[in-house]
């Protein structure tokens, strides 16, 4: 499956509980809106909340979002069911909670290839972002991301993690550190987009501030967002500085240069341009365009 | 379908409604709707409510809908969460719809 260019700065979770929060999602400026059906529904909406996010994204599926609904746990009652309602509602991608091995993954996966096929979906489309909230699948990260074509991005969770290392839950997070440097790693080793964990405390934007910057400086493609407030600073954290756009330039240039003199393999710097380089100069560009900064050459924000 | 009990789906917070269906065993249709927008989308939600009743087969039922500037499908949603508790089954997702 060929990989798509997509932002991944900010992913708003809003429930499917509430058809107030979904009409309202599509007016911020997240790259993300994450459909929920699993911890912002009560047990008894689950069914209600399958068919208004179904519904919803039939009828009205937002332009220019990337479309994710998280369902419930692998291992509850409702998982089936929230596949065959979530496949169905043809999202860019599902997103699952507190995944801790490949052969969860691949086992999810199949079922969903089950539901594109009796759907009429093209099997395999629908991508996966597996969530990372606990020291196991901390510790398969790897394993995880590279377990099936479709995982895309890897989302770590914070507050199953440090429940499940005893740990204490700090603002500044350093009970955290390891696991967002594992998790990056892992993404990093697969070529796939690394998400951070949601900073709780929705009046606090300086720390806010605090925990992009690090999460950004550490090597995250986007973090998760709780409260549309949080977007904008998320965003502005994520924009690339100068010199990454100047480097994801010459990339581009280096490929289509390769192209127009009929290289199989091309090189920058001394350095083998492969694919996934290729994917993040474009990424990079496409977070400039979506900063409004002008790219060289052209007259107009993008 | 036959309705096997009274069934209640959605809210009445804004953007949203709730839909309450009872039997109505070889009576029909009865619809109620109460709706803050009802002058301009009272037929609109007429409309949608019958169609899905039609999906499910139901043919006897009153329906009590009280809305609160729902969109359509959201009033879709709510009308087959109800449906689909009032005759304990699940979604037929396979057929999408009914």
């Amino acid at each position: 499956m060929e990989q798509r260019v997509s932002l991944k700065r900010t992913s708003l979770y809003v429930s499917g509980s509430s058809p107030a929060n979904i009409i309202e999602a599509v007016f911020y400026n997240q790259d993300c809106i994450v459909y929920d059906l699993e911890d912002s529904v009560p047990t008894s909406e689950k069914d209600a909340a399958r068919l208004i996010v179904y519904n919803a994204l039939r009828h009205q599926r937002p332009a220019e979002k990337y479309v994710i609904i998280r369902v419930n746990g692998i291992y509850s009652e409702f998982i089936d069911e929230d596949l065959e309602a979530a496949v169905r509602a043809r999202p860019d991608a599902l997103r699952i909670p507190k995944v801790e091995s490949a052969k969860e993954v691949q086992s999810i996966s199949a079922k969903m290839a089950a539901i594109e096929r009796q759907a009429g979906i093209e099997v395999g489309s629908i991508e996966l972002w597996c969530n990372i909230e606990s020291y196991l699948g901390i510790l398969n990260a790897l394993e995880i991301a590279t377990a099936d074509s479709r995982v895309v991005a890897l989302a770590l969770g914070a507050e199953d993690y440090t429940a499940s290392m005893k740990a204490q839950r700090t603002k500044k997070g350093l009970e955290m550190f390891y696991a967002r440097n594992a998790l990056l790693m892992a993404c990093r080793a697969a070529g796939v987009d690394a998400i951070d964990m949601v900073f709780s405390d929705i009046n606090d934007l300086e720390g806010l501030r605090e925990d992009v910057a690090l999460a950004r400086n550490l090597g995250f493609d986007g973090k998760t967002a709780i409260h549309p407030r949080q977007i904008d600073i998320i965003n502005s954290y994520f924009t690339p500085s100068k010199k990454e756009i100047d480097y994801a330039l010459r990339v581009l240039a280096a490929v289509e240069e390769g192209k127009r003199l009929n290289k199989g393999a091309v090189a920058l710097d001394g350095s083998m341009i492969d694919k996934p380089v290729e994917l993040r100069a474009l990424t990079t560009i496409a977070q400039a365009r979506a900063a409004g900064i002008k790219i060289g050459g052209e007259n107009h924000a993008g | 379908m036959q309705l096997k009990h009274p069934a209640v789906a959605g809210t009445l917070e804004s953007s949203d409604v709730q839909v309450t269906i009872h039997p109505n065993n070889g009576m029909g249709l009865d619809i109620r709707i109460e709706s803050i927008v009802k002058a301009q989308f009272g037929d609109a939600i007429l409309e949608t409510v019958r169609e899905v009743l039609a999906a499910f087969g139901v043919t006897d039922a009153s329906v009590q809908i009280n809305d609160k500037g729902a969109l359509d499908w959201v009033i879709r949603a709510r009308m087959q969460a109800a449906i689909c508790r009032g005759v304990e089954r699940s979604f037929d997702w396979e057929g999408e719809g009914v």
